[in-house]
């Protein structure tokens, strides 16, 4: 039965406390298929019960244990402790506000997903005794990726221009909205437009791409980016250009 | 101490999982009017209901009837299920999925585009529609963001709810701690919904997220209302031994088999048999069983020496491999995901090892078919209710289709409740008494108990006395350790005692839940002599009809072990006969 | 210790040190900074039609700078951080250009080498027509 020893460096904060954050190191013996939320919660229940920290499932679908982790924003549930050599350094996801301890504030993620409009405005109304809107395997495939999005926001720990510029809408914000956008029941990209066309929207993106690195759910968010650039450049070409063109 | 300030609305939701958004979207729907109040002690996303895999039951093929939904939902359930709520349960089911289809919920297709159902357990027909191996996810994200285009839901996320506020002989709000600030707030509500999900964390290996500690069943509990049915807790044949999380029951669906250490499908020895043909499952015989046969057949193997031995003890192998990598990808992509990570095994190359660990919980806050509980104003929906539908053992796939109906019925009685006239009470004395309350946890010194010690004695109780097979002595002894453990509650001292989100405060409020559930389990459980569906007890091992066709109602007690009264089962079409999961039934 | 309100968010401040805190943020810094000489080269080419259309002594001065080791190395330089831009270019066109084929989607390679054997053939088109073979 494998076990190891692992040191866990934590960031620390208690507004009631500290005037700012300071690390904290931990001791745990370890088995060797645990995660590091099993080491947290390890420190929680037998060292240090004052540690804050989301965490649910356990099986990487309900998106609350996103943290740094080696200065790599990872979920917790599915950062293995056999992967890391020396301390692991465990700190908030970056570039939110930190509340307490790992809790970050993410009320500015919450409001950006609002603000997409990330829900369905049919193409066509249907009544329910209808039966069901038709959508073909491949129909389902265009948009289906874009589903997976569980809100962890790893994307957002990952993304320099949203650390530089707040008001940028973010990764998983806009592939949600393409989401939308790809589903063949919906016909309200024109409502979506103004805020993921904005220039707070897709076009404060450069490409990066560490979103879709980072996206433990494949989800690309940086695809769903460069396909509403190009969808936008195409949208603005024709208004101005063949403007008796009713899109 | 600060005065608690407070929010009036006409509805408050607790909890915003599956059937708290359902309700919200059907009060927001049916009146742009009403101030509807969305509280929970997570951000929406993060409700248990992501983490269900296989699928949500409703009638849609031809080849399919109502009556086939029925007959099967009340066999599964042992016949404990109120006929009447499963009429309505089945009648109502296919409707909430298409209007789930029509909010934009990405359902797995067929090739022509309509909507695909998979085999499931227990169940005669195919009925399961499902969105791969992340139903439960999509349903929920699908809810969730449906909600956000009604400006009438106001949502509080990450409150925790300690109290219900009951004046006048009614439910007239609640009190919820704010977890960043540590304040607590009134909510001064005409109607109250509970949505506050199931309790299985109380026991130590469970499918359940952290989440999932029976806040909603003790609210309406300590306000009064009985606690029914709460012996039936659900074991998953299929969770993974190392950590406990769900491999779904679409894995055997679409046709994974399951060995013993001698490789043998033993599901044939316990009454599902005869053994079917690889890859080819038939639907209600051998691992497309009911769920409670099948965990019982594992025990039986397991006293009989034929489980596998792993490093987190014994398992049975989940044999996936002749399903072929093609249709793992396609149909059972986070199974896949799930087994290489966490247990180092990849289904398309390997059997996987699995173990039966607590799901589900049948019992729950008692309510009506209306989803109305006995105290005026209080309505419950979901996995914290028990209507009761799912019986003594729930069918798979049936729970996600309980929280569309349900969730819009809790919501259509309390609109209902609201227009016959009812007004908003004073409840601001009662807040503050919620406050104080907290407020004493919180600065309690000198205790000689600790949070993780008490909850630690707690699961080993649990598992050791209240398992998959109890016995009158080992419940009788679990309830005089509960006993024990909620004395000694009191006498908890917190390590943390600052404001600003202290989850040692949430924890220890979130065991006080634990162990009111917990108590109410046990003594239903050793007051029922007899065995059925998930109960089954080894000293009394024959269902009996003529004692026990009945719901227990826990009725608590604030420092004595709860009363247990019974109410009757309402029986329609179907008379109890014999659970048949062999393959000679026709 | 409940009277004040005790919520005080910290935000981390941002510094530079997110370029040097995982390979692909130096990746793509390296990726923009090829601006730079991408843009110098085209200032440069910009001049070079000037002094083109100033006259044979003009061309002939641009020629002479176009020999100078300090340009040569120039040239070096924005040809290697031209290609490197390609290259990730190109490899990142499938993200933006997803094109589905039945159920499924053309492979990324498949998207990507169109656009690498288009590069090679304009390449081939241009040298030869530049006489280089």
């Amino acid at each position: 039965m494998g076990e190891r020893r692992v040191e866990l460096e934590v960031l620390r904060y208690n507004p009631e406390t500290d005037s700012a954050p300071r690390f904290q190191r931990y001791a745990v013996t370890c088995r060797e298929e645990w995660v590091v939320l099993d080491a947290l919660n390890h420190i929680k229940e037998n060292i240090d019960p004052t540690l804050s920290y989301r965490w649910s499932c356990h099986m990487a679908v309900c998106g609350s244990c996103g943290m740094m982790i080696n200065s790599e924003p990872k979920l917790s549930c599915k950062a293995f402790v056999r992967n890391y050599e020396g301390v692991i350094r465990v700190e908030p996801l970056a570039h939110f506000p930190i509340e307490r301890d790992l809790v970050t504030v993410i009320d500015d993620f919450m409001d950006k997903l609002k603000r997409v409009r990330p829900y369905l405005i049919p193409k066509q109304v249907k009544a329910v005794s209808d039966g069901e809107y038709l959508q073909t395997p491949a129909e389902l495939n265009k948009f289906k990726h874009y589903s997976m999005c569980i809100n962890c926001m790893l994307c957002y720990a990952a993304c320099p221009e949203y650390a530089l510029i707040p008001k940028y809408i973010g990764p998983a914000a806009i592939a949600l909205a393409h989401r939308w956008n790809q589903d063949s029941r919906d016909g309200g990209r024109e409502a979506r437009q103004p805020e993921i066309a904005a220039t707070e929207g897709a076009w404060e993106c450069s490409f990066v791409g560490a979103c879709s690195e980072v996206c433990p759910e494949h989800v690309d968010p940086a695809g769903a980016i460069q396909q509403v650039k190009i969808r936008s450049t195409v949208d603005w070409y024709t208004q101005h250009l063949m403007p008796w063109l009713k899109n | 101490m600060r005065a608690v300030e407070t929010t009036r609305t006409d509805i408050a939701i607790i909890g915003a999982g599956g059937a708290g958004l359902r309700a919200a979207i059907a009060l927001a729907e049916a009146d742009p009017k009403l101030r509807i109040a969305l509280i929970s002690k997570v951000y929406p996303m993060r409700s248990h209901t992501c983490a269900a895999e296989g699928g949500a039951a409703g009638v849609i093929k031809p080849d399919d009837s109502l009556e086939h939904h029925f007959n099967d939902t009340v066999g599964g359930g042992d016949w404990l299920s109120d006929q009447d709520a499963v009429e309505v349960f089945i009648r109502e089911a296919p409707k909430e999925l298409i209007q789930l289809e029509h909010w934009g919920c990405p359902w797995s297709r067929e090739a022509d585009g309509s909507v695909a159902v998979r085999p499931f357990g227990g169940m005669k027909k195919q009925r399961t529609w499902f969105a791969a191996d992340k139903s439960g996810f999509h349903i929920l994200h699908t809810l969730f963001q449906t909600s956000l285009q009604f400006e009438s839901i106001q949502r509080f996320d990450e409150y925790y709810a300690t109290e219900l506020l009951v004046a006048e002989g009614r439910c007239a709000g609640l009190a919820a701690l704010e977890m960043r600030s540590g304040q607590m707030r009134c909510f001064e509500a005409q109607a109250v919904i509970i949505a506050g999900g199931g309790a299985g964390r109380m026991f130590p290996f469970t499918t359940n997220g952290a989440i999932k500690t029976g806040d909603g069943m003790a609210l309406a509990y300590r306000a009064g209302v009985p606690l029914k049915d709460m012996e039936f807790v659900q074991y998953h044949p299929t969770g993974l031994p190392s950590t406990g999380t769900l491999l779904t029951e679409a894995c055997r669906g679409e046709g994974g088999v399951l060995l013993n250490r001698h490789g043998r499908r033993f599901l044939q020895d316990y009454g599902m048999g005869p053994e079917t043909p690889l890859g080819q499952p038939v639907l209600k015989t051998m691992e497309l069983g009911p769920r409670d046969r099948v965990s019982q057949a594992f025990w039986h193997e397991q006293k009989k020496g034929n489980a596998v031995s792993t490093q987190w003890g014994d398992a049975m192998w989940l044999d996936m491999r002749h399903l072929g990598e093609k249709k793992i990808d396609e149909r059972l992509p986070l199974v896949r995901d799930m087994s290489i990570s966490y247990m180092g095994v990849d289904p398309v190359t390997d059997p996987v090892p699995v173990r039966p660990v607590v799901h589900y919980m049948m019992g729950g806050i008692h309510t009506d078919i209306r989803a109305a509980t006995p105290l005026a104003g209080l309505y419950a929906a979901g996995e914290c209710a028990c209507v009761s539908i799912n019986g003594a053992n729930r069918l798979g796939s049936n729970s996600l289709t309980e929280l569309l109906v349900f969730g819009r019925r809790a919501a259509l009685s309390a609109m209902e409740y609201l227009g016959s006239g009812v007004r908003a009470a004073n409840v601001g004395a009662l807040a503050t008494a919620a406050q104080a309350r907290v407020r004493e946890l919180m600065q309690r010194s000198g205790g000689t108990e600790t949070v993780a010690g008490l909850r630690k004695e707690m699961m080993q109780n649990m598992e050791q006395h209240a398992g998959i097979y109890r016995s009158g002595e080992g419940l009788s002894d679990a309830c005089s350790r509960l006993a024990g453990l909620r004395r000694r509650y009191g006498a908890i001292e917190l390590h943390d005692k600052t404001n600003v989100y202290n989850t040692d405060l949430l924890q220890a409020l979130e065991l006080g839940s634990m162990l009111d559930c917990a108590e109410a389990v046990v003594q239903s459980a050793l007051a029922r002599k007899e065995s059925r569906g998930a109960h089954q007890r080894l000293d009394f091992v024959e269902r009996d009809d003529k004692n026990y066709l009945r719901h227990s109602l826990a009725v608590f007690h604030p420092s004595q072990a709860p009363r247990v009264d019974y109410c009757d089962v309402v029986i329609t079409k179907s008379q109890p006969g014999v659970r048949d999961y062999s393959g000679d039934h026709e | 210790m409940a009277e004040k309100l005790s919520r005080r968010p910290y935000l981390r401040p941002v510094t530079s040190e997110w370029i040097f805190r995982h390979p692909r943020y130096l990746r793509y810094m390296v990726r923009e900074f090829s601006c730079l000489f991408i843009g110098g080269w085209t200032l440069l080419m910009v001049w070079g039609l000037k002094q083109l259309s100033e006259g044979p002594a003009a061309w002939a001065v641009f020629l002479e700078v176009l020999k100078a080791p300090e340009i040569i190395v120039f040239h070096v330089l924005a040809l290697a951080f031209a290609v490197y831009h390609s290259i990730t270019w190109f490899n990142l066109t499938p993200k933006a250009l997803p094109l589905q084929i039945g159920d499924g989607f053309m492979p990324d390679a498949v998207i990507a080498g169109a656009h690498f054997a288009a590069w090679a053939a304009v390449s081939l088109a241009v040298l030869y027509l530049a006489g280089a073979f």
